[in-house]
């Protein structure tokens, strides 16, 4: 992958324009943080990319995507169906095989999700639903990441804990979100979006949280 | 005084239904009615259990027959759910549907021979249009969230599996569960058309008069549908199945012969076997519409409305009985007992009964279709009323509190139910005139006896489209009163 291209991308959502003629450029290796009040188009912006990049990206959408009825393995192995066979797939989802369980574990004890193994999602609490997502997202072993608000629902620590694992995994990086001093100490971009447009996009160093709140 | 559109609707169904009940034949034919219903009684609560192993057979070939006919029908039917949006398969979809599986059951006989195949077939075609449409509607309601945040290129299968179904397996179970409880009681009035299950033994117990064998027969069906959910677990089915076909016995084997020669030679319309022309086909058409499919329409019709109007009149009775606001816990139990067997009790064997304790007329046929129809009903009604909540200043007379209170709460609900059940009413009339009632299914069980597989295709095809029009016109009024049914909870 060398970088991700948006040029002129326009998106409606019932007549409105929700994302008006962005163009980005974000090089391979980039850790970069959208930031903005809800409704400014971050989501539709990271959809986009998702779309365009579907081969090479691994989401991690609002709505998390998980299956509530099945466990947090399978919802974690889901992130590795793609690299194994339909009938091994199935026997995984009958009966978890313990090479994958062992493949899982790691990523789970690492998002502090260790004891929930085989919980059903369903029974989990917000911020462990969250992790459970973020764990699909890295078990991929995507060079990109696109996370739409993923620490949203989880703690000051745990927050540290998932950004940091996300770095730790991935180089290039496009992440949502709310909190403006972790979008300063974990990326090295900030895109501001206003209205469907950008106002903002400063390298991290030459930004101070104050003039970043300015934008909600 | 203005009315509502559903009071409305009801009454004219009411008057068409009262109509009908005036041109239709009701004599009991029998000689001494009551005491051949008397000495049926005594013989259900005298049931005889000797040769147990005949009796157990009799339930394992129907268990047997039921289960690997809904499997079938419930893999093809998941496989049509994915294509369902394409018209072709709706269509086809709804046909086989709309074609009773005796009818399908009659069909198979004429060119697979009397063989599993046969019964197999007569359940699984049917059934597989029915899962098609039931469960392309749950995945359609279904949450689909999961799928985008799958990695690109996981296989469609696996996509399939971890994506979608695990969300709605349990709305998948419950409604192939009672799939099963409706094949089970297919597969017992497949027996009457030559099959090896209950049927087949309940007609010869019936003829020789040996009520207590009847009684044993039936309460041994009542039981196993009564503890369906403890021995139909998941992790037994794959058991079960590979156990079935053991079960089944007789041969596999068809006759390629009679299956060319039925489709070749048999079905072509009879003046029209030596040439083709106009002429012919006119006189063949004419003969086949005022002779036999406009009198066996018209009777099916008639019995129809007569049994829905019965239907409702027995479910709004019958409802108060096993409902919270009217009775207390111990009649409760006695009336779901009740219905329960009302229920149970597939309508072919209930207008059986009746047919041979009061003669041939369209009295047994009504009572049947009205009992079992009325249970199902007044089981549903029973439990959504029982849902509801009624102020502490609700009238202490229970008929002015069933009448002002229970009845226009419940109203739109009942009707949606009976519209529902208006095209399976439709469906059965049809198939009692097997049993000498002059409806369609009299007409193509002539046409059998007469080798006459011509009219015999032809008239079937006629009952599917009669259905298909029922099942029209019950949309049409269900969404114009604005009723509804969850697709997933079919009565």
């Amino acid at each position: 992958m060398t970088a991700l291209r948006l040029q002129g991308a326009t998106a409606r959502y019932n007549d409105t324009a929700v994302l008006k003629e962005v163009s980005l450029t974000i090089p391979a290796g980039q850790r970069v943080a959208l930031v903005g009040r809800s409704g400014a188009g971050k989501t539709t912006l990271l959809r986009l990319l998702h779309e365009q990049y579907r081969e090479t990206g691994a989401l991690i959408p609002q709505d998390l995507g998980l299956v509530p009825t099945l466990s947090v393995f399978h919802n974690v192995y889901m992130g590795r169906l793609h690299v194994h066979p339909t009938w091994y797939n199935m026997i995984n989802l009958v009966r978890p095989l313990e090479r994958e369980v062992a493949e899982v574990r790691p990523w789970l004890e690492r998002l502090g999700l260790g004891d929930k193994l085989f919980a059903p999602v369903g029974e989990l609490s917000g911020g462990q639903r969250q992790r459970t997502a973020v764990a699909r997202a890295l078990i991929q072993g995507s060079e990109l990441v696109l996370g739409d608000e993923p620490v949203s629902a989880v703690d000051l620590p745990q927050a540290h804990n998932i950004l940091g694992a996300i770095n730790d995994r991935t180089r290039t990086v496009v992440l949502a979100m709310h909190d403006v001093e972790l979008a300063l100490s974990y990326t090295d971009r900030v895109i501001g979006l206003q209205d469907g447009t950008v106002v903002v996009d400063r390298t991290t160093g030459s930004l101070s949280a104050q003039e970043l709140a300015e934008l909600y | 005084m203005p009315r509502s559109a559903s009071l409305r609707t009801s009454l004219a169904f009411v008057a068409i239904g009262l109509a009908c009940l005036a041109s239709a034949d009701l004599a009991i034919t029998t000689l001494h009615p009551w005491r051949e219903l008397g000495r049926f009684t005594w013989g259900l609560v005298t049931p005889s259990f000797q040769e147990g192993g005949t009796l157990g057979l009799a339930l394992g070939k129907t268990v047997a027959f039921a289960l690997l006919g809904v499997a079938a029908g419930s893999v093809t039917g998941m496989g049509l759910a994915l294509i369902y949006h394409r018209r072709l398969v709706r269509v086809s979809a709804a046909f086989v549907r709309a074609v009773h599986e005796l009818f399908w059951a009659l069909l198979f006989l004429q060119f697979l021979g009397l063989n599993a195949i046969t019964g197999l077939l007569a359940i699984a075609l049917p059934y597989a249009g029915i899962f098609a449409k039931v469960y392309a509607e749950i995945l359609e309601e279904g949450d689909r969230s999961a799928e985008p945040a799958l990695p690109a290129g996981t296989g469609k299968i696996s996509r399939f599996f971890f994506a979608r179904i695990p969300e709605v397996w349990s709305h998948i179970r419950t409604y192939t569960v009672y799939r099963v409880e409706c094949g089970l009681r297919t597969s017992a009035v497949l027996g009457f058309v030559g099959l090896p299950t209950l049927g087949f033994y309940l007609d010869s117990a019936f003829l020789q008069g040996d009520y207590s064998r009847v009684g044993a027969l039936l309460l041994l069906f009542y039981v196993l549908i009564a503890l369906i959910r403890v021995w139909l677990r998941p992790w037994l089915v794959p058991l079960y199945l590979a156990l079935a076909p053991l079960l089944l016995g007789g041969s596999l084997q068809v006759s390629m012969g009679n299956v060319t020669r039925f489709f070749t030679q048999d079905i072509v319309p009879l003046g029209l076997r030596d040439g083709f022309s106009w002429e012919a086909l006119g006189s063949w058409a004419g003969d086949l519409l005022t002779q036999q499919a406009l009198p066996g329409v018209v009777s099916t019709v008639v019995l129809t409305q007569i049994a829905l109007v019965a239907t409702g009149a027995l479910a709004l009775a019958a409802f108060p009985l096993i409902c919270r606001h009217f009775v207390g816990r111990p009649e409760k139990v006695v009336t779901h007992i009740a219905l329960v067997v009302g229920r149970s009790t597939p309508e072919y064997i209930l207008a059986y009964i009746f047919l041979q304790l009061w003669g041939p007329s369209m009295l047994p046929a009504i009572v049947a279709l009205a009992l079992h129809n009325g249970a199902i009903i007044a089981h549903l009604i029973g439990r959504y009323a029982d849902a509801l909540q009624l102020g502490p200043d609700t009238p202490r007379n229970p008929l002015v509190r069933y009448g002002y209170e229970v009845v226009p709460r419940v109203y739109n609900q009942f009707l949606a139910f009976l519209f529902y059940r208006w095209e399976i009413i439709m469906r059965e009339s049809a198939i009692l005139g097997i049993l000498g009632i002059h409806t369609l299914g009299f007409y193509i069980d002539s046409a059998i006896q007469n080798l006459r597989m011509d009219h015999m295709v032809a008239l079937l095809l006629i009952t599917a489209f009669l259905n298909l029009g029922i099942d029209a016109a019950s949309r049409i009024i269900r969404a114009h009163l604005r009723l509804r049914t969850t697709p997933t909870y079919e009565p």
